[in-house]
């Protein structure tokens, strides 16, 4: 759930997601799940010349299982505060997904 | 009454399909329901083709993207003109 919240403090940002199938698209997060679904809003490909195929497409939904990465503003992050969470996640096993 | 939804939406699928149809339903696993749906086939040497396809279920497993199409920016844009290559499928790399 450690990166489900974190995605979550993202919400308002403008990221690039790129996509298991290459395509990668630049939009401003306004949705995360607990899947890492994501929703994005004013998308556009970031090679719109070899991707027109969402030429007509302002927002979209994208499934958290085809995501390859996603790219985020280094501002939007305090990757010491991140590290802390996941050292505290990882201490208390119970609050973790596995099974 | 009953709850009319009509939104026109474009899924990206798994082996890189483009299909656009009218938003009908969806489930916790991205299942997804499009009435009169239609293909949209790229390709760099013509035009876009388009396929009727009709009433649609499309399992969640095999959805990629699914965009809103804004109707407006949708008519404004002439397919025949366009060239591209189809998308990738996702498990080729």
């Amino acid at each position: 759930m450690l990166f489900y919240s974190f995605f979550k403090t993202l919400i308002g940002q403008q990221v690039t997601v790129e996509l298991k199938n290459d395509l990668a698209i630049t939009g401003i997060l306004t949705s995360v799940d607990q899947f890492l679904n994501i929703k994005l809003d004013e998308i556009r490909a970031v090679d719109e010349a070899k991707y027109p195929h969402m030429m007509a497409v302002k927002n979209c939904f994208i499934r958290g299982s085809v995501v390859r990465y996603v790219q985020l503003p280094a501002s939007a992050v305090d990757t010491a505060l991140l590290q802390d969470a996941a050292r505290r996640e990882a201490q208390q096993p119970t609050t973790g997904g596995a099974h | 009454m009953r709850f009319v939804i009509t939104v026109t939406v474009e899924i990206i699928t798994a082996d890189g399909r483009v299909i656009v149809g009218t938003f009908k339903g969806f489930d916790q696993t991205t299942n997804v329901i499009l009435s009169s749906c239609h293909e949209r086939v790229f390709s760099e040497t013509e035009g876009v083709e388009t396929l009727p396809l009709g009433l649609y279920i499309i399992r969640g497993d095999n959805i990629v993207l699914i965009g809103e199409i804004d109707l407006e920016r949708d008519a404004s844009v002439d397919l025949s003109e366009i060239r591209a290559a189809p998308i990738t499928d996702i498990s080729r790399r």
